[in-house]
C-alpha cells in the first residue's frame, strides 16, 4: 500500500476484532437470501460460510465488501463503517470473487497491473506487490501468457493473487477453489494458511466440508440465507456429538433397496453405498457396530475391509438439514 | 489514487480494443471500403470518369435520308447509348428493363414532318416507350431528340434537296386558304420566295449548305461550385465524414457494451471493492472511447487524402475541433448505452436502430440537402447531422473555422446532456 493513502483518513477506536458482523438481513423480493448472519473474527483466524448453492453465502460476502447495501445489520472493519465509495477503508478489504474475474485478453502481468492501480499502486510499490503475488500464485514464470491460455486453476490461482496485491488485511474469498485439480487445490491452502500466519482475517465460502475441516476455526452453516450453525469448528462437531461412521468394503453388494434392512437394525440412522465403500452412521461405536457386522455376515455380504471415522462437517450438514450438502 | 486508477483504466480499454481484430476491422476497415464505394458510385474523385449512358433503342420505321440522320445524330449524342432494333424488340427490351427509353420513328415521317413544318396542322408522332422507373432519364431523351429532329428537319427544309418541293406545296396551299387576310397571305408568300431564294443561292456553295437550318441558339458550361475555383468536387469527402460518423458510433456501442458485461462479471464487483468513485469510472471509459474515436477519424481521413486525395479545403482547426467534438459526443453516447441498458444481449439490437436512424437523419447515406425541407430542419435535433454538416464545411466546402463552431457547440452540448444522465443514472449493481 503506498505510504500517505490514509493521511487524512478519521481515526478509528480499534476493538481488537478485525471484522465485526452484526445481523445482516437482505430480500430480494419476498425471498429471503441472507437472515441474521453474525461473527466476529480477529487476526490470523478464518471464518467459513458453508452452504449449498442458493444458500446465501454470496449475498453475505457481497455486504461485507459493501457491494451490496444490507436491509438491515452492520459491517465493521477495525471498528470503522464504509462510508461512500471513496472511503479508504476499503483498502482494508481485498475480495476474491466467485466468478475468474480477469481480463483473458490481456496476460497475466497486465491483469496484476490494472487490479493494484485501482488501489492506487504504481512503481517499485507496484512491482514488488506483484512479484510476490505471482510467488503465492506460483505462477511467476507465466507473468507474461495471455490469461486466456492458462488452465482454470491457474486462472483460479491469478484470482486470489489479484486480491493481495495492495495488501489489505481482511480476505474475502467467495468459492476459490471451484474447479481446480487436487494440486492447484493444495497450493492454494498453503497460500491461505501462511496468510493466516501472518495475522490476516479471512472469510471463506464453500460447498466443501473437508475444506472448512482444514481451514476454518469458526464455521458457519447456512441454508437458504438461515444460520444453521455458527461456532468454533470442534463446538460444530459436538452438535451431534456421538455420531461415528462406519465404512465397510463390501465384496458383493446387493441389488436396488438391499440396505433397507441395515437401516432397521437397531442404533443406526443411516446407511449409503458409493459404489465401492458402505458407510453407515451408527449413533454408540461400542453398542451399535456389533449388530452391523452381524447383519452382514448374515446377508453373506463379503467384507475386504472395516475402520471408523469421527462424524465429518457433511455429516452434520446432513444431521441439521436433512440434506447432503453437495446434492442440495 | 484516483488519477493512476484513471490512467490505468483507460490504458486498459485502449489496449483491449486495438487486440480485438473485429473491433479494429469494424472501425477502421469498414468505413474505409463502404465509403470508398459510395464514394465511387456518386461520382467518384473527378469529373473525367465517363459518365453511364443512357441506353435507347431506335426504331426506325421511316427509312428515309431525314430520319437516318436523326438516328445518326442521336447515337452521336455523348449522354446516350443508342442501339436499332425493331418495334417489338425495342419493347420487350423497355420491358425487360434492359433498354430505358425506346423511340419509334412512323412511316412517312420526313415528308410530314417537312410539310408540317410551316403549316403545322398533319404533325407525325414519335412514341417514346419508357421504363416507368425512369421518368427523369425519359425527359432528358425527349429533349435530346427535339434538338436533333428540329435541326435536322430544319436543314432539310430550309435548305435539302427536298426544300423546293415543300416551299413550292407550301405557296400552293396559300392560294387554297381563302380564311387568311389578303395582306397575311401576301406576307407569307414573300418569305417563302425568300426562303426559295435564298434556298439557291445556298445550293451554288455546298459548305455553306452544311450549316443551313435552325441550331441551338445557345451553347453550356457547366462548373459544380466547390471550396475554390478550379477545386473538383470529391464526393468522397462527404463519403468519408458520413462513414466516419456511422463507424465510430458503432465503436460507441461497443463501449458501452463492454461495461454492460463488465457490470455482470465479477471485473466490476473488484472495481466496486475498490475506494473508486463512479467519476473515475465513468470519465475512463468515455477518456477511451473518445480517444479510440479520435485515432479513428484521423486514420480514415489520412487514408482518404492519401488513396483518394480528400483534403481539408477550409480551416484544419475547424476539422480538428469537430472531430473532438464528435469524438467527445460518442463517448458519452457510449455511456449512455452503458446506464440506460440493462443486459447487453438486450441493449445492443435498440442500440444500433437507433444508431441507424440517427445516421440516416444525420445525411451520412444520402446528404441531407436531399431531405425534404421539414427534415432537413427537423434532422438538426439529431447530433450527427452536426457532425456531417461541420466536417463537410470543413473537408471540401471550405468554410473557415467560424463555420465550424456551430457544429462544435452542438456536438458539445450533446456531449453534456448524454454526460449528465450517464452520471446521474449510473447504478454499480446489473
Ligand atoms: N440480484 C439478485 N436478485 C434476486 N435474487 C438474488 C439475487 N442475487 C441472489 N439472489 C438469490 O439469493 C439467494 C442467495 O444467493 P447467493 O448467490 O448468495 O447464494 P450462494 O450461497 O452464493 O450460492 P452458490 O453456492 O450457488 O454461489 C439465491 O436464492 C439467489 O437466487
Ligand atoms: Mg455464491
Amino acid at each position: 500500500m503506498p505510504l500517505g493513502l490514509n493521511i487524512g483518513a478519521p481515526v478509528r477506536v480499534y476493538s481488537g476484532s478485525m471484522l465485526e458482523v452484526t445481523g445482516l438481513h437482505k430480500r430480494y423480493g419476498d425471498l429471503v437470501a441472507v437472515e441474521d448472519v453474525s461473527f466476529v473474527a480477529r487476526p490470523g483466524e478464518m471464518v467459513g460460510l458453508l452452504g449449498p448453492n442458493g444458500a446465501g453465502k454470496t449475498t453475505t460476502v457481497s455486504m461485507i465488501a459493501g457491494l451490496l447495501p444490507p436491509d438491515r445489520g452492520e459491517v465493521r472493519i477495525e471498528g470503522g463503517v464504509v462510508h461512500g465509495e471513496t472511503d479508504p477503508v476499503k483498502l482494508r478489504l481485498g475480495l476474491v470473487p466467485q466468478e475468474v474475474a480477469l481480463h483473458d485478453e490481456l496476460s497475466a502481468r497486465e491483469n496484476l497491473a490494472l487490479f493494484g492501480a485501482i488501489y492506487g499502486m504504481r512503481g517499485a510499490a507496484l512491482a514488488s506487490a506483484m512479484e510476490s503475488a505471482f510467488d503465492v500464485a506460483g505462477l511467476a514464470d507465466r507473468a507474461k501468457d495471455r490469461v486466456s491460455t492458462f488452465s482454470g486453476g491457474m486462472k483460479r490461482r491469478l484470482n486470489l493473487a489479484a486480491a493481495l496485491l495492495h495488501g489489505p488485511r481482511i480476505l474475502l474469498l467467495d468459492e476459490p477453489t471451484v474447479g481446480v485439480d487436487p494440486q492447484s487445490r493444495n497450493q492454494i491452502f498453503s497460500s491461505l494458511e501462511e496468510l493466516k500466519r501472518q495475522g490476516k482475517t479471512l472469510v471463506y465460502t464453500t460447498h466443501y466440508m473437508e475444506e472448512a475441516e482444514r481451514l476454518c476455526d469458526r464455521i458457519i452453516i447456512i441454508d437458504h440465507g438461515k444460520v444453521m450453525a455458527n461456532d468454533t469448528l470442534e463446538a460444530v462437531r459436538r452438535l451431534v456429538p456421538s455420531v461415528n461412521v462406519l465404512e465397510i468394503g463390501v465384496e458383493n453388494p446387493g441389488q436396488d433397496g438391499w440396505l433397507d434392512g441395515l437401516r432397521a437394525v437397531e442404533g443406526v440412522s443411516a446407511a449409503a453405498w458409493d459404489g465401492s465403500t458402505l458407510r453407515v452412521t451408527v449413533l454408540d461405536l461400542l453398542a451399535s457396530s456389533p449388530p452391523v457386522l452381524v447383519w452382514l455376515n448374515e446377508q453373506n455380504y463379503r467384507c475386504s475391509h472395516l475402520s471408523s471415522q469421527r462424524a465429518d462437517l457433511e455429516t452434520v450438514f446432513l444431521t441439521l438439514t436433512g440434506r447432503s450438502v453437495r446434492n442440495a | 489514487m484516483s488519477y493512476t486508477a484513471f490512467q490505468a483504466l483507460v490504458r486498459r480499454d485502449l489496449r483491449l480494443f486495438f487486440q480485438d481484430k473485429r473491433a479494429v476491422t469494424m472501425s477502421f476497415v469498414a468505413p474505409i471500403v463502404i465509403a470508398s464505394f459510395f464514394g465511387y458510385i456518386f461520382g467518384g474523385v473527378a469529373d473525367d470518369r465517363p459518365p453511364s449512358k443512357i441506353v435507347v433503342a431506335v426504331v426506325n420505321q421511316d427509312n428515309s435520308e431525314v430520319s437516318g440522320k436523326v438516328v445518326a445524330a442521336l447515337a452521336a449524342d455523348a449522354a446516350l447509348d443508342v442501339k436499332s432494333r425493331p418495334l417489338e424488340e425495342a419493347r420487350e427490351a423497355v420491358r425487360g428493363g434492359k433498354t430505358t427509353v425506346a423511340a419509334v420513328i412512323p412511316p412517312g415521317f420526313a415528308d410530314r414532318a417537312g410539310k408540317s413544318f410551316f403549316r403545322g396542322g398533319d404533325k407525325p408522332e414519335i412514341q417514346l416507350l419508357y421504363d416507368p422507373s425512369h421518368a427523369t432519364e425519359m425527359q432528358v431523351v425527349r429533349g435530346v431528340l427535339m434538338q436533333h429532329v428540329m435541326e435536322i428537319v430544319s436543314r432539310d427544309t430550309l435548305g435539302g434537296p427536298s426544300s423546293q418541293r415543300v416551299l413550292d406545296d407550301a405557296l400552293r396551299d396559300l392560294d387554297k386558304s381563302p380564311d387568311m387576310k389578303p395582306a397575311d397571305q401576301a406576307a407569307l408568300r414573300r418569305m417563302l420566295q425568300g426562303v426559295g431564294e435564298w434556298n439557291q443561292r445556298q445550293q451554288a456553295n455546298p459548305q455553306a449548305q452544311a450549316n443551313s437550318g435552325f441550331s441551338m441558339p445557345y451553347t453550356v458550361s457547366q462548373e459544380a461550385v466547390t471550396a475554390r475555383k478550379g477545386v473538383q468536387y470529391n464526393s468522397m469527402a462527404h463519403s468519408f465524414a458520413g462513414m466516419c460518423v456511422q463507424f465510430i458510433l458503432f465503436m460507441g456501442i461497443d463501449a458501452g457494451m463492454v461495461v454492460l458485461y463488465q457490470r455482470r462479471s465479477g471485473l466490476w464487483k473488484r472495481l466496486q471493492a475498490a475506494p473508486l468513485s463512479r467519476y473515475v469510472i465513468i470519465g475512463s471509459r468515455a477518456a477511451s472511447a473518445a480517444i479510440v474515436a479520435m485515432v479513428i477519424m484521423l486514420t480514415v481521413f489520412g487514408f482518404a487524402r492519401v488513396v483518394f486525395g480528400v483534403r481539408i479545403e477550409g480551416s484544419l482547426a475547424g476539422f480538428l475541433g469537430v472531430c473532438i467534438a464528435f469524438a467527445i459526443m460518442t463517448a458519452t453516447f457510449g455511456l449512455l448505452i452503458a446506464v440506460l441498458g440493462k443486459t447487453p444481449e438486450a441493449t445492443r439490437g435498440i442500440a444500433i436502430l437507433v444508431t441507424l436512424i440517427l445516421v440516416m437523419l444525420g445525411g451520412s447515406w444520402v446528404p441531407a440537402f436531399i431531405f425534404p425541407q421539414w427534415l432537413q430542419k427537423a434532422s438538426f435535433a439529431v447530433p450527427t447531422r452536426w457532425a456531417v454538416d461541420g466536417l463537410d464545411a470543413m473537408v471540401w466546402r471550405g468554410s473557415g473555422f467560424d463555420a465550424a463552431l456551430g457544429p462544435i457547440g452542438a456536438l458539445l452540448a450533446f456531449a453534456v446532456l448524454f454526460g449528465a444522465v450517464a452520471v446521474w443514472r449510473f447504478r454499480w449493481e446489473s
